[in-house]
């Protein structure tokens, strides 16, 4: 697979690590959020057969976080972005 | 129609003539006591003992597509009890217990051969973690052996003993571990399954679940709505698909596992193994063709296809501990769906929907645990409660800091 990264083009998969679902981008807050809500964003998963928005880390390369829109039945990736802008776009500050 | 040595040859005698299909294909009743999801090793399991130790009627197998189809058709055949922690252990030695009785039980041949397995070590620290991985599986009823050096190479002369990274310092080997003819146990069920009246429905895909005031009252299916008192899930790698239909979310990913099978050879590997220093395994079958594999691809995927990374990380292990495999030409690759789970262990366990039962999470160590998983499932469907060996299963054990972690990584799939 190539993941086209926003800022250094095409990049083979394998310089990549997996994180998972790029909902855990919306942690919950720890101060206001009760051990259900924590227990279904740690554990929980849609886990969807079709697009899945999920995280990848650069390791071999500049180190960012990207969000790469993916079908998990075909392994077709139709979007990357930086998980900064979309953190940033839901209203996290950093 | 019961098979025999005798009746192999009257059939042979009279030019086989008498063998019958060896299941029927009804259609399916407007409703059953027990509906169970899933055509596979576990579902099938699962309908044969509802049906043979618990005294239950009125049961259907729904399959999408046809009988062992899935990943009882896709996996590496292994067998094996060899695990640690004391939520597992007493299960799979329950699970290898029925493997050994399993072909006199359904009267089927399923090939079972406890061939032994060995897993190498490479480190000081790995000989420990084996000796204590051993003793555990001891004190659980099951055998274990550590072997030395020599005797290793005594097994397998030509391996790499002295690669100069991970030079094999002896192994830990489970003698009665093996394998088993995959396809053979999916349809030694059915046909168990089916002599004793279990409808198995094939073409059949659950589109829904119809649930009122908690409970749930049957399932949509591609062939109609099929009313039931209590609905089975096991479909491990669609289990969320599945599961969707009830509105539940699972703390499971489904990720790609790739295995492989060398051009036939003549007799290299009597047993089963794995190198400990990379993810390979290995063993021969029958026919001659080397059976492998290695890890997961590592992302999400429905695909039931890998990508070659993996295929060339499973071929350097494969070449790092056996050299002499250089010129062995690959026949084929294939792919099955995982359900990877948040700790790495199953799910055998009621849901919050009453008459709703759900068993998947197998990672990819589903099928030495057919046998168990069918009977424990069977005991929950037909007693409401979990089985002895299966207790630790639980849904909720994340939720209360329960996990069972036999690799220790934590809330994530691809790493288990």
């Amino acid at each position: 697979m190539l993941i086209h990264h926003p800022i250094l083009g095409p990049r083979d998969a394998q310089e990549f690590v997996y994180l998972g679902d790029a909902s855990l981008i919306d942690r919950p807050d720890g101060m206001t959020a009760g051990v259900d809500a924590f227990h279904d964003y740690l554990y929980n998963r849609t886990n969807p057969a079709g697009e899945h928005q999920e995280l990848w880390y650069h390791e071999q390369g500049d180190r960012s976080w990207l969000v790469v829109t993916r079908n998990t039945v075909t392994h077709e990736i139709t979007k990357v972005e930086l998980a900064r802008d979309v953190a940033r776009a839901r209203g996290r500050t950093k | 129609m019961r098979y025999s040595g005798f009746r192999v040859i009257a059939e042979a005698l009279t030019g086989h003539k008498g063998w019958k299909p060896v299941w029927r294909d009804p259609d399916p009743q407007p409703d059953y006591d027990y509906i169970i999801i899933g055509g596979g090793g576990h579902g099938l399991a699962t309908a044969y003992y509802l049906a043979k130790e618990f005294g239950q009627a009125r049961i259907a197998v729904l399959e999408k597509g046809y009988l062992g189809g899935g990943n009882v058709g896709r996996n590496t055949t292994i067998i094996r009890s060899n695990y640690l922690l004391d939520g597992n252990e007493p299960f799979y030695e329950f699970s290898l217990k029925l493997w050994e009785g399993l072909e006199q039980d359904f009267n089927y041949n399923a090939m079972v051969s406890q061939r032994g397995i060995i897993n190498l070590i490479h480190t000081d620290a790995q000989r420990d973690a084996a000796t204590r991985r051993g003793n555990a599986m001891i004190m659980h009823g099951a055998d274990a052996r550590l072997l030395t050096r020599d005797e290793v190479r005594q097994m397998y002369p030509w391996l790499n003993f002295d690669n100069a990274r991970f030079p094999i310092k002896g192994a830990l080997m489970q003698p009665r571990g093996g394998t088993v003819r995959h396809d053979a146990v999916a349809w030694g069920y059915a046909r168990g399954a089916d002599q004793r009246g279990v409808d198995l429905i094939q073409n059949c895909e659950v589109t829904g679940m119809r649930i009122e005031n908690g409970r749930i009252l049957g399932v949509e299916t591609t062939r109609g709505y099929i009313g039931a008192k209590k609905v089975g899930v096991a479909v491990a790698g669609s289990s969320s698909r599945v599961m969707a239909h009830a509105g539940m979310r699972l703390p499971i990913e489904s990720h790609v596992l790739q295995a492989f099978v060398s051009e036939g050879l003549k007799p290299l590997i009597d047993g089963v193994m794995t190198f400990g220093a990379g993810h390979f395994y290995v063993s021969q079958s029958d026919k001659g063709g080397l059976v492998f594999g290695g890890d997961i691809d590592g992302y999400n995927s429905y695909a039931q296809r890998g990508n070659l990374p993996v295929i060339e990380d499973v071929a350097e292990g494969g070449m790092a501990l056996m050299p002499a495999i250089g010129p062995v030409r690959l026949l084929r690759s294939w792919g099955g769906i995982m359900d990877m789970s948040m700790d790495g262990s199953p799910i055998i366990d009621k849901t919050h929907i009453e008459g709703l039962y759900f068993n998947g999470g197998w990672c990819y160590g589903g099928f030495k645990a057919t046998p168990a998983s069918g009977w424990c499932f069977a005991h929950l469907l037909a007693n409401d409660r979990s089985h002895e060996t299966a207790k630790a299963y639980r849904f909720d054990r994340f939720l209360k800091g329960l996990m069972i972690d036999e690799k220790g990584q934590g809330a994530q799939p691809n790493l288990h």
